[in-house]
């Protein structure tokens, strides 16, 4: 019993890692219908980022809204310059720019960082939390500042006027328009806030997997693993979907003979394509129902 | 937000190309056959290699091309399809000792199979779920290649060796050379093949489900039927292409079919123009030779350049090779009047 509660409190603590990028992917899938290929390297990206800031010299609490702002406008930018001019462009051609995207920002970040790993900081200590060995106090504070994100952006979308332009623009975008929403600029606003919900995440995942250009891989694959379980709507959704691959694949592996490390992630993928076909939209989302 | 969607009114996923759109006319075809069978009796065999690896890829992003272009399914996991080609062949060749040539029809009927099977759970996705679930196929297929049950005969890491074949009959060619037009035929073949297929009944009905589903079930179209049947033609088709390639590279391990080849697969396919057939081979020629001359501008910031060149295409021509060859059509009919 004191394995099982240990491997579940292991898995709730990497599935917070998993909720924070899947978040971001909800973010943005809810502004543009799109799966951001590249939102972990942009993620990255803005982590080394804050890194450099701290490595010239500036305190955490200062780099940590510095980085933020960067990656905001970073997000906005990129919107603007590239996946604007692709907006009519078919779905597929998209999906291409952002593979190209990827590939951009990962050998950017190679050249400038190079890939040697870097020990990355943390806010919250490493001590264990609550006299638990499995649970550090990072692992505790990035949970803590996941749910703090899941809340703002509950009420950010549930009671701004500007929060509820961006829902009215992803669901009806000619609606919107007509009732005077700027349809283009919300759209580039997701971007703005999906690049900076990935920066925390990134900023809170790197003192666990160390800083290095590729340390997004695998946590994007978990992430947008996370984000379709939960259903892709919903960002409470994206986050106990998150949780739950985190505590599954640990329990997977321990428990199931043969699985051992290698294979927690065929395992994590076969049990969300198990979901997705029982239920569709994920286990938030609202199911699309069609018109003919 | 609201949760009805009016179908009619959105625009499909995939763009609906004419079956006519989707093939070269006959003058094009019959150019382009003779710079492929005349080239690489000028060319070295380092060249001559490449050349069998384009057409190799081509025939991959065929099959995608079938799947998308014609039944408007998604997939990120064509890698998975070429892997399982690749190692029927290779473990046919060194354990069984089977001819080279007689391992591709069974490598093809393998994944076609294994496509068909794989079809059955993806009937009830679509969109991005289809392509996050065949995605998750990609990227547990290496580590399936892995499993110590399977050790004995995929050689686990170390991967397997395959001999090169031999030229036949006594004819004086480089090894090189003979696999190029055995790929060659069979490409070709595959190719006269496809494009039937898309002409033919089963085609149609690929494309009734592309462009509007429930049109198309209410024509009679058995739409699971059809849509598990093109993931099996594509898979299968891929299958071949992976049999071929591992003849080629002489060399099957689990780490060259990661999700990096299914994603270059799909690269291939946009660059190509979706659901435009003898595209195929440019998008094929992108994913081999862009990431060339990407190094070769520059070696650290190669994948930028690969990822510059690749939004230089889709800005230029969003709808990839198929755009060029329209436009280069128009103005070859202005220059005949």
């Amino acid at each position: 019993m004191e394995l099982f509660t240990n491997q579940v409190l292991a898995g709730i603590a990497t599935g917070a890692i998993y909720a924070c990028m899947a978040l971001a992917v909800v973010m943005i899938y809810q502004a543009i219908d799109h799966l951001n290929f590249a939102q972990g390297e942009m993620a990255m990206f803005s982590t080394f980022i804050s890194w450099q800031l701290m490595q010239w010299g500036v305190p955490y609490w200062w780099a940590f809204p510095i980085t933020l702002i960067i990656s905001f406008a970073g997000g906005i930018a990129i919107e603007r310059l590239l996946f604007k001019p692709l907006a009519k462009a078919p779905v597929l051609t998209n999906v291409a720019g952002f593979i190209a995207l990827f590939a951009i920002v990962n050998s950017v970040a190679g050249l400038i960082w190079d890939f040697t790993i870097k020990q990355y900081p943390t806010p919250f200590g490493t001590s264990p939390f609550l006299g638990s060995q499995l649970i550090s106090t990072h692992q505790a504070g990035m949970i803590g500042v996941t749910l703090v994100l899941l809340i703002a952006l509950y009420f950010f979308f549930q009671f701004t006027r500007i929060g509820l332009a961006m829902r009215a623009a992803a669901a009806l975008p000619e609606s919107a328009r007509l009732v005077g929403i700027n349809t283009s600029w919300m759209i580039a606003l997701g971007w703005g806030m999906a690049s900076a919900i990935g920066a925390i995440a990134g900023i809170l995942i790197a003192p666990v997997v160390f800083l290095e250009p590729n340390m997004m891989g695998g946590v994007l694959v978990y992430g947008f693993a996370a984000a379709v379980l939960g259903g892709l709507s919903s960002p409470l959704g994206a986050v106990i979907g998150g949780f739950l691959v985190g505590v599954f694949e640990n329990l997977a592996g321990t428990y199931i003979p043969g699985i051992g490390n290698e294979l927690k992630l065929p395992i994590a993928l076969a049990l969300i394509i198990t979901v997705l076909v029982v239920k569709p939209a994920g286990l938030l989302g609202r199911p699309i129902v069609k018109r003919v | 937000m609201s949760a009805a969607e009016e179908v009619i009114t959105k625009a499909p996923a995939v763009e609906a190309v004419p079956k006519r759109g989707m093939t070269l006319g006959l003058g094009a075809s019959l150019v382009m056959l003779a710079a492929l069978i005349i080239g690489p009796l000028f060319l070295k065999n380092f060249i001559i290699f490449q050349m069998t690896m384009l057409l190799i890829y081509g025939l991959a992003v065929l099959a995608l091309n079938i799947l998308t272009g014609g039944s408007g399914q998604f997939s990120l996991g064509q890698s998975a399809f070429y892997a399982v080609g690749a190692y029927t062949s290779a473990i046919l060749m060194e354990h069984a000792g089977v001819n080279y040539a007689l391992t591709l029809p069974v490598a093809g009927l393998i994944c076609f199979g294994f496509g068909f099977a794989f079809g059955q759970p993806a009937l009830r996705l679509s969109g991005i779920y289809l392509a996050l679930a065949t995605f998750a196929l990609a990227v547990a297929m290496p580590q399936l290649l892995k499993l110590g049950f399977f050790e004995h005969w995929t050689g686990g890491v170390q991967g397997l060796v395959v001999t090169k074949p031999d030229p036949p009959f006594g004819l004086t060619m480089s090894q090189d050379m003979w696999l190029y037009y055995f790929t060659l035929a069979i490409s070709l073949g595959i190719y006269i093949a496809s494009v039937n297929l898309l002409r033919s009944r089963s085609g149609r009905a690929f494309m009734a489900i592309r462009d509007n589903e429930i049109a198309a079930s209410a024509m009679g179209v058995d739409v699971a039927l059809y849509k598990t049947l093109a993931f099996g033609v594509s898979a299968g088709v891929t299958g071949v292409a992976g049999g071929l390639g591992a003849i080629a590279v002489q060399f099957v391990a689990p780490d060259s079919y990661t999700v990096t080849l299914a994603i270059s697969l799909f690269v291939g396919m946009v660059i190509g123009g979706v659901g435009w057939l003898p595209g195929s081979i440019v998008g094929s020629a992108f994913i081999i030779f862009v990431p060339n001359i990407a190094e070769h501008i520059s070696k650290g910031l190669s994948g930028a350049v690969f990822g510059v060149l690749l939004f230089l295409a889709i800005f230029l021509v969003p709808h990839g090779a198929r755009q060029v060859a329209i436009v280069a059509e128009q103005l070859v009919r202005k220059l005949k009047k």
